[in-house]
Parts: structure tokens; sequence; C-alpha cells
């Protein structure tokens, strides 16, 4: 995993954090490009870590948030220590970066808004074009009036004018925030996009701070031309403790929290292998209480009797693993089957019906495709032609054509081949028809074959075929041909 | 101009005849001699229209079920939406964005109606927002936001790119596509539709925070990325907005899981609806539209196999085989005079009184109604070469023999396909519509299918042979003529014997003769008794049941016999009968290779010139550059020399321009045979013929293979 090699990073970064607080835009300049990391100096000590201080803020809206930032408290507090007082300038760019549901949002927006720091939150998801981007940010900072200045299709340029402009009109009294989740699409903007919003506080010469925050790390963001090294900030995964104390505070109402946080300690010992998404597990906790709660509401077991409650619920979970985790079948199919106490069998999933219905020339002409994409070419001879002599597997192939076919995946191959042996493999004289042509193109959206390289027709295409070994089984059953007397890899 | 660039050249003669011309102007183009173009072509018009509507009224009947579940899902789903409630378990779950996955096979064509009436029906009782997008409008995803965001709002949506129209920008106000938007809009209209349109809205069934649907018609063909980060979007504003999910899956519905991640996938609710698959649909379609005696027009044997093979081994679309059919009408009306005939009783009545001489010749000249004459007195016979009148009685009276034989054909055809069916391994085949080709191709009962599915009933128990005797009684009752009243009365006749049969039989005593066998050990006896009991077996006497079983039997072999003769048999079959399948596959099923081939190699095909009509496998040096330098690059290998093939070239084109071979400059190359011959080059590149390469200089390949 690309998250793993970075944990570094943050050691580092954390040893070196008082600093930061001071940190102004004087210094920028003597930190050079890659000077984020490697500017700070001097130890910090663990108490100030644990705390969230917040100068000019009360002690009371600090607490509150710290209840609603569980076990996230040592980033909140680096995220605090970086903002440094309001009206001093921040660090020009952040970059937050963790798992799914590692409450990097969460964290972020909490404090802005508990802190009423003025700031934009903008998804660049939402963003199908920069000019987008800049209009949200605009509006959330200065108001709708601003946002209408931006020209038709604005270019970064347009906007850092437009912000000078209005924030000429309004000077900022407190650092404002940009935050851009899922800032990995920015990569795929225009080329100056990303270096710009990473220098922004120097573009626009305004106390303004921009967060990015991705699941991704740095390294593959960095432009080949270089740029501003942001500050890297990386959210660990939750542990299973951790995850524990999160999820047991959302106990349902009409029953004690001990109850509550006992099935959860059941529900992370099925799940915590396969899931560590918090959101995830929250929402098959909820799809699967009423289930572990059945036995008390029949009276049939106590409270205190989880040996009981854990041998009920134990296989529903299981079961609950192969199905609705992997939306095979849907939450609220899930919800009913509860109710209606049915088979599992009952409920037909996503992939059990993995039957396709084909035409006959269809059906061979996929054949033909797979056999094209997984034997080599220069065997054709001996499976196509009826006098092909003898030929031994091992004497006439190279070496790297000794390893299995369907190991190395299906080989592109050209619409001359594939109709030779679509021809070969049909039983019956089959015309050159517009239709079988037709339905090579559409077994092509059907993504059942894939089409490699140029697309233009006139110039041999050439395709890949693109379903596994059981499909072809399958499919040459019913037009009863036996592939595998045709596939290399199986003589 | 030299003459052979002039056959390229088609100057249309006569501009001025360039008129429009109504479409049933076309039938009476076509043969200028028969008078009754326009009534073919309104019968023909009428029939269509028949057929259309009765193809409409299935499609919707057959999707009804499906349709009305996903409705259901809808409506839920909506509710759903309302009553989201602070409950517990609600404030809990993730908020996914409802799916419904409507698995609807393969034949892709055949959607669009589906789709259609599913809109419809979402618009007349669900919610007036539904979009359906296609995938190749939304190749990006501010495409697709476009559309969705246009559809809905019903304005133009500006995406930045568009640089069109940036000269005469107006002052209007811009839209930008982002769904915000779309929350702020559904807000208002909500809003103003709750205050003003209370009333209507109970009225109208709506709900009062209608869902929004939208429709992925091929889901399958969207780009993966763009699909997934417009769920992404739709899923941060699903508490804003009652969004709904259509797929539309032409495969199965683990394409939904290649195609979405995990991460992705967990935010959708997904459901899963499967349609009726194509097969099942077909066999609907041909049940109604062609074995029924309620359409005059007929298609034959061929034909019908013509039309069911394209849908079986190409297509599997229902829309292409009813468009088939709609072609097969109109060559049958627009080819065929004496289709003025094929219509409903009284019509043809009336249009047969009003035959012309012309007409009666062309009846005379029938073969099926020749073939009538000669069966009849010969007094008859020279009544029928001579006298019109008597002709057009006849005719009507043929017309009205042919319409009978109809309605006794159908119901003996269920009769007989719901007999075999069920037999092992199918002797008839499965589907009615092989038993049908069989029927019109030749006389069913003397074929060995025929036989070994007789000899399977032979064999039928008594309750099976009851249940199936029952059916086919069910299938005659509503037969209007007499013979299939009388045939329904033997039947249920012999189903009330069958019946009787219990109480005579369970007083008799069914003796075995095993039971004397233990007494005699003696091996010469034991011997002999076997022997006997061999021949007895062999002339054993039949139970009761074995007679009335052969008996029923027989019976129903008679009924075959008397009404599934072939329909050629019947005179002026002509009339309602299209057979030219050879038409129908070309059209249908069209080899633009093989007619590029024909043109290149025999260009006489096409150009109708005299000059270029040569023996086989050759090319007249007369015919169009292009032709001649196909036939030199079939002589090549893989790998063409161009300058060889110009060589090659200017020497044909020279003979072609008669100078005499002996002459000095005879087969140079000048610089007008020089751009012809790369004319005609660049033009077989573009038909894909040749291609330029870079193994050789100089050089081209060759696209195709085989030799000449």
């Amino acid at each position: 995993m690309e998250l793993r090699t970075t944990n570094i990073c943050m050691k580092n970064f954390k040893s070196r954090l008082p600093d930061v607080t001071f940190y102004s835009r004087e210094s920028e300049a003597a930190c050079g490009p890659r000077g984020s990391v490697v500017g700070f100096s001097g130890s910090v000590s663990e108490k100030m870590l644990s705390g969230l201080h917040y100068p000019g803020c009360p002690e009371a809206r600090l607490r509150s948030l710290r209840e609603k930032l569980p076990c996230r408290e040592v980033q909140a507090g680096t995220l605090l220590a970086i903002m440094g007082e309001p009206e001093q300038y921040c660090y020009p760019s952040i970059f937050i970066y963790g798992h799914r549901a590692t409450g990097k949002s969460h964290v972020i927006l909490t404090l802005l808004k508990e802190l009423e720091l003025p700031h934009a939150a903008v998804s660049c998801v939402e963003c199908v074009s920069a000019g987008l981007l800049f209009e949200q940010t605009l509006l959330a900072l200065f108001g709708a009036d601003s946002a209408a200045l931006l020209p038709r299709l604005p270019s970064l340029s347009d906007f850092v004018r437009v912000y000078r402009q209005v924030c000429a009109q309004q000077p900022a009294k407190q650092t404002r925030y940009i935050v851009l989740e899922r800032a990995e699409l920015l990569r795929d903007m225009e080329a100056n996009l990303l270096p710009g919003l990473l220098r922004l506080q120097e573009l626009v010469d305004d106390n303004v701070a921009v967060i990015l925050l991705s699941e991704i790390v740095w390294d593959k963001f960095r432009p080949n031309t270089g740029c501003f090294e942001p500050l890297l900030l990386h959210f660990p995964d939750y542990t299973k403790a951790e995850l524990l104390q999160i999820l047991s505070l959302d106990s349902n109402p009409s029953y004690t929290p001990e109850l509550y946080s006992s099935y959860i300690n059941i529900l992370l010992g099925v799940f915590y292998s396969v899931c560590r998404d918090l959101r995830e597990l929250r929402h098959l906790a909820a799809l699967n209480f009423s289930k572990f709660c059945e036995p008390l509401e029949k009276g049939e077991a106590k409270e205190g009797n989880t040996h009981k409650l854990w041998r009920n619920i134990e296989p529903h979970l299981k079961r609950a693993m192969q199905t609705v985790y992997l939306r095979e079948v849907s939450s609220v199919q899930w919800g009913q089957q509860q109710m209606d106490e049915k088979e599992a069998t009952a409920l037909r999933g996503l992939s059990a019906l993995a039957h396709v219905e084909l035409p006959y020339y269809s059906k061979f002409l996929l054949i033909a495709a797979y056999l094209a994409s997984y034997n080599p070419a220069r065997t054709d001879r001996r499976f196509f032609v009826k006098h092909h002599g003898k030929m031994k597997k091992t004497s006439f192939l190279k070496k790297h054509e000794k390893t299995s076919n369907h190991l190395l995946g299906p080989k592109p191959f050209p619409l001359d081949r594939l109709l030779a042996i679509f021809y070969s493999v049909v039983d019956s004289r089959v015309a050159p028809t517009a239709s079988v042509f037709s339905q090579i193109s559409s077994l092509v959206t059907l993504q059942l074959l894939t089409q490699v390289g140029h697309d233009d027709q006139l110039d041999t295409p050439k395709y890949k075929c693109a379903v596994s070994l059981d499909f072809i089984l399958a499919i040459s059953r019913t037009v009863s041909f036996d592939i595998v007397r045709y596939l290399y890899d199986f003589i | 101009m030299n003459e052979s660039s002039g056959c390229f050249v088609f100057k249309p003669s006569s501009k001025k005849r360039k008129r429009t011309v109504g479409i049933d102007e076309y039938f009476v183009d076509g043969n200028d001699d028969c008078g009754n173009g326009r009534e073919r072509f309104n019968i023909c018009q009428k029939l269509w229209e028949k057929i259309k509507m009765d193809t409409e009224i299935l499609q919707d009947e057959l999707n009804e079920k499906i349709l009305e579940s996903l409705l259901d899902f809808i409506k839920k789903c909506t509710l759903s939406f309302q009553s989201r409630t602070d409950d517990w378990a609600s404030r809990m779950r993730a908020s996914e964005i409802p799916t419904a996955a409507l698995v609807l096979g393969v034949n892709v064509p055949d959607h669009d109606m589906t789709f259609q009436s599913l809109s419809d029906l979402l618009k007349n009782s669900v919610t007036p927002f539904s979009v359906s997008v296609q995938a190749k409008e939304c190749t990006a995803l501010k495409n697709l936001m476009q559309r969705v965001l246009e559809r809905l709002m019903g304005v133009g949506v500006s995406v930045e790119e568009d640089e069109e129209d940036s000269g005469i920008h107006l002052p209007q106000k811009r839209v930008s596509c982002s769904i915000s938007v779309l929350c702020q809009w559904y807000k208002t209209v909500t809003k103003v539709g709750r205050r003003t349109l209370k009333l209507s809205h109970c009225k109208n069934g709506f709900l009062q925070s209608p869902p929004i649907v939208v429709i992925f018609k091929d889901f399958e063909a969207f780009n993966p990325r763009v699909l997934q980060d417009f769920i992404l979007i739709c899923n941060r504003y699903i508490h804003e907005l009652p969004l709904i999910f259509v797929f539309g899956i032409a495969t199965s519905p683990s394409t939904v899981q290649h195609i979405l991640p995990h991460s992705v996938s967990s935010l959708l609710c997904i459901e899963l609806f499967q349609s009726l698959s194509c097969t099942q649909h077909l066999a609907t379609v041909i049940d109604k539209l062609i074995l029924t005696s309620q359409f005059p027009f007929k298609l034959t044997g061929k034909v019908l196999q013509v039309l069911v093979s394209i849908f079986l081994y190409h297509d599997f679309s229902v829309r292409n085989f009813v468009k088939g059919l709609q072609l097969a009408l109109l060559e049958h009306f627009h080819s065929q005079p004496l289709s003025v005939l094929c219509c409903k009783k009284q019509e043809a009545r009336h249009n047969a009184q009003k035959l012309s001489h012309k007409d009666v010749e062309m009846v005379r000249q029938l073969p099926s109604f020749m073939r009538y004459v000669e069966t009849q007195e010969p007094q008859e016979q020279v009544q029928l070469l001579t006298s019109d009148d008597h002709v057009k009685e006849v005719c009507q009276m043929l017309l009205k023999g042919l319409r009978k034989y109809h309605k006794n054909y159908y119901p003996i055809l269920r009769c007989l396909h719901s007999l075999t069916a069920s037999l092992p391994k199918y002797p008839l085949g499965k589907q009615i519509r092989e038993l049908h080709i069989s029927c019109l191709e030749k006389n069913v009962w003397e074929t060995n299918e025929y036989e070994s599915a007789m000899q399977l009933l032979r064999l039928l128990a008594k309750d099976e042979l009851v249940a199936a005797l029952r059916k086919c009684a069910d299938i005659l009752k509503p037969g209007k003529t007499k013979k299939m009243k009388s045939a329904l009365q033997q039947l249920e006749d012999y189903i009330i014997r069958f019946e009787q049969l219990d109480e005579t039989l369970s007083g008799e005593e069914i003796t075995s003769p095993g039971k004397d066998l233990q007494k005699k050990t003696d091996l010469f006896q034991l011997q002999k008794t076997l022997l006997e009991m061999k021949g007895s077996r062999r002339t054993k006497k039949m139970s009761p049941f074995e007679i009335l079983r052969n008996e029923t039997l027989d019976f129903i072999d008679g009924l075959v016999r008397s009404h599934l003769t072939p329909p050629e048999l019947q005179p002026l079959n002509e009339v309602c009968y299209y057979s030219s399948s050879g038409v129908l596959r070309r059209h249908l099923n069209a080899t633009p290779r093989t007619s590029i081939q024909t043109a290149l190699s025999h260009p006489f095909y096409f150009l109708q010139n005299e000059n270029l009509k040569t023996d086989a496998g050759t090319v007249s040096s007369a015919a169009p550059d292009i032709c001649i330098v196909y036939k030199l690059h079939l002589e090549c290998g893989r790998l063409i020399n161009l300058y060889d093939w110009l060589e090659a070239y200017a020497t044909v084109v020279s003979a072609a321009e008669g100078k005499d071979p002996d002459a000095e400059d005879y087969g140079k190359v000048d610089e007008l045979k020089h751009a012809r011959f790369i004319q005609s080059v660049s033009e077989l590149e573009f038909l894909g013929f040749v291609k330029s390469t870079k193994q050789k200089t100089d050089h081209v390949a060759r696209l195709t293979w085989g030799g000449c």
C-alpha cells in the first residue's frame, strides 16, 4: 500500500511541530520548494499533542470539540497547531491523506465550523471543470456577487484576479481556508491548477490556506515540473479498539450502552478482518442489530447472557459478510429477509445470474475470440487445419510460450484472425454478412470483447477477449462445442 | 474525358422529375399496367397498422409484470424517502441510493420500447421528474450532468467548454452544471407545487415530493469513470434530493460489480429485476401474429425460416423480427398484383368482382390455379379458361376455401403441438414455430419425425394422454367452423370413454400368465410354455385401453392429414403467401463485402454496360480503373510493389485505348495514367483492401486473404 511508506514522514513532522505555530510567510522563501518538512526543528511534548489548544477559544468549546472528534485528538491538535492564531498567516497549503473513513473531512470541517473560521469546502469530484471549483470557492468565501465577476471559462489567473479584487474590499481579518476534498482529481484538470493552488497564498497576497484531502499519498501528486511542497499530515487507520470506541458511541437508545458495545465487539470479531471502513461497519451494525436483539425481544435471553446472544448472531453475521457486505443483496432486501425469517437461498444475489443469452453466431464469435486471445497464433495451424501433421507441444514452441497463457491474460488479435477461427469453428457455412460484423461491435459494447489501440476501422482493428474461462465454458456447452480441446493450455 | 472515368459519372438525367412522391405512388409506379396499386397500398397500410398495434399491445402485456414491480419498487423508495424519520436504525445506516438493476437481455434494439413505456408509466403515476440517458451522449461527466440537468429542468445548461455560441453571448442567466443547482431547482419546484397544486397533486396521484429517476439505458456502454463520479456526486446530495437510479443491463447483473468498485457500489442499494427472455418474447409474437387466421397475409416456410434464423443467429431482436415482417408485407403487396385479394372477407369479395381482364389472366397463370383447373371436369375447364366472370366467381369460392383452410389449420396445429411438445427429445420440435414450418413445407405425416412422435404417443399412459387430450379440447373450443366443432365433439367423446374405462376395467381381473409357471419344473415343458407365452405376447389381446388409445390417435392422425396439408396445395395460395425468401434475406442480412467484391470483379453486374461483359474470372480492360487495379492486386502476394503494379496497370489501360502494341509509347506511363492509378489505389485503400506499410518502401500491404 502506498500509504504505509509515509508514516515516517508523519513522525518527523510531529516532532517538529512547535515551530509551525509561529510560521509565517516571511520564512517561506528560506524553506525552498521541499522545505516544508525539513524546515522545522525542536521536539514536542506529548501533553501538547493530546490537548487541543486554540488561542482565543473558550475551554468549553474545545471540550465539545474533543467529544465530537473521538480518537482523533492528536490529529486535530496538530491541525490546530498548524493553523495558529486566527490573524496569523497559516502555512500556505496542507495535504491530509489517509484511507477512506479515517475522519479527514470530518476533523477538518468540524474544526472549521466549530471555531467559526471563514472557509470554503469544495469536493473536487463535483467540479467537472476548474471554473466550477473557482465559482464555489468564491461563493463560499465572499458571497454570490464575487462569483459573478468570473468570466466564462475562467482560468486560474482569472480566479486570482477576481480573488484579489474582492479581497481588497474585504481584507482578511483571520485566515481563510479552502478545503478541497478528493484532491486527487485536481491532477486531471489543467496542469497549472494544482501548483497554483499550492501557492495560492502567495499569488493572491492574502491570509489564505489551501487544505487538500486525499486517499492517495503526496508522492503520486508531485508534478514533473516541481511545485511548492505542502505540509503532509497522515490520518492513520483506526485501530480495533478505536473502532470499538467510536461505534459504541451510537448506541440504540432503547438498549443499554453496554449491550450495544458487546454487540459491536461481536460484529468487529467477524468483520474486522475484511473491513475497517468505519462507515461501512456502522451501516452493517445498524442492519443487523435488530436480529441481535431478537432473543431479548422474545424473552429467550437476558442482556447478560452474551454467549447465547453470540450464538444467535454469529452465523447471521457471517452470512451478511457474504451477501450484504458485497452488495450482492441490497440492504433493504436484507432487512426484509430478517423480518420474514425466510431462508437465505430465497434471495438471489447479483452474481447468481451470471448466465448470458447470446445469439448463435455471437456465441461462436466469442468462442473464436477466446481462442484467438489465449492460443499462440502459431498454433492455429495445429488446431484448425485438418492435416496439420504432427506437432509436439514442446518442440515447436518458444520458451516464453510454455508458461500458461491463462496466467498471462488475454492477448490482442486482429480481426482477420478472429474471422478465420470463427469460420473454422462454426459448423455451417456463414455468409460474411453485415450482421456478423455488427455482432462483433455489439460484443464490444457489451464489454465481452475490448477493442485495443486505435479505433480506426479501416486499419485492421485489434481486439481482446474479456470473458473468463468459466463463462466461455458455459457458452460453449450451450452450442455443444468442446472448447477445451482447442485450447493450447489444456493439451 | 476518357471513357473509363466516364463510367463513374452519373448525371441525373432528369432533375425535373424530382418531385415529392406520396408513398402510395410507389405502388402505382412499380407496375403501371395494374390499376389496383392504390388499393393494394391501402390494404397493406391497414394491415400494417393492425399488426403494429397488436405488437405494441403485446409488448405492453409482456412488460407489464416487470414494469409493475419496478414501479412498486420506485414507489416504495419514494415513501421511504419521505418517511425518513429520525429513528435510530435509519440514522445509523449509510444513505444508499435506491437502484433498480433491470436485466433486459442482449437484444438492445428492443430495449427502447421498454424504456419508453417505463418512462411513460413513471410520468403518469409516480413522478414528473424522470430522465433517461444513453452512453453515447455521455462520454464525459459534464455531458452526463448536462443531459440530466437539461432534461429535468427543461432549460439549456451551459457546459463551460462549448465555445461555439460565445460570440453571441446573451445576457441570459448562466446555469452552471452541478447537482447543487438541481437541488435548488428541486426545492423551488416542489415548494411551488405544494403551494399551488395541492389539489391537483392529489388528483394526479403524485406524492408530495416526487423522486428524481435517472434511467441509464445501456449500462455496459457507459464509461466506468463517468458513472463512478456521477454516483459519488449524487450520493453527496441524497439527503436533499430523492434520487433513484435504473440501470438497463444487457448481459448479467454481475457487470455492476465489474464496472463499479466496492467503494462506489456500496453507495447503491441495488435490487434486481429480470425481464422475460427474448426467445419467449418471440414465441409470443409468433403466436399472436403468425399462428392466427386473423391476418390474411401469410409467410411461407422459407420466409419464416429466414426471419427466425436472423433472430436466432444474429440479433435476438424482436423489433427487427417485426420489421422483417413489415418488409415482407410491403414486398408482397408491392410485387404481387393479385394481393389485392389478400384482405378481409367482404373486401376480398368486392375486389374479386372488380378484377380486370389482365388480373384474371394473371389468376389463370398462377401455378396453384392451373393445378386446380386440371382437376376439374373438361367442361368446367373450358369455362375457367374462357369466361372471366366465371373465374371471378370461382375465385371468390376459392378464397372462401382458403379462409376455411386457415381456420382449421391453426387449431389443429396447436393440438398437434400440445400433444407432442412433452414427448422425449421433441421429435416434432420444441417450439410450435418449428412444427409450423415443417407443416408449411411438406406433408408432415410423411416425415419420420411424425412417425416416431406417433409411436411415442401410442406408449403414453392413460392419465398423461387424457390430460393432453383435454388440452387439445381446450384449444379446439373457440373454433367456429363445423369441422372444428365436430372434431371437438369427437374428442370429448373419447375423453369420456377413457374415463368410463376405469369403471368397467375395475371389475375385470387380469390373470397373469406367470402364475402357472412355477408348477412346471420339466425343462422341455418350460421351454414349451415360454415359447407359447412369447407367441401369445405377440398376438396378445389388446386391453380395452389400448384399443381406445389407438382409436383416438388414429382420429388425431386423421385430423392432421385432412387439415395440415401444406398451403402450396391450396388454390390461390399465392394471393396470401409471400414466398421470396431471397429478397428478404438480401435486404435484411446484407453482405457488403460480397457486393463490393462483385462490383469490383464483375462491373457489368452493376453498370449494365455491354462492353464490360466478360467471361468469368476476367475483367475487361475497358472496365473502370479501380476494377483493373483490384484485379491486378488479386494476383499479388501480401506485399505489393507499387511500381510493378503501376506498370501492369499502364499496359492494360494502353490495350484498352486501342493503341498499336508495337508503338514505342505502348504501355508507357504518362502523367494521366499515373494520376488515375494513384486515385484508384487510394480508393482501394479507402475500401480497406490495401494499406500502406512500413515494412518495405514502395510497397503496400494487402488486407484481404485468399488468392484470386
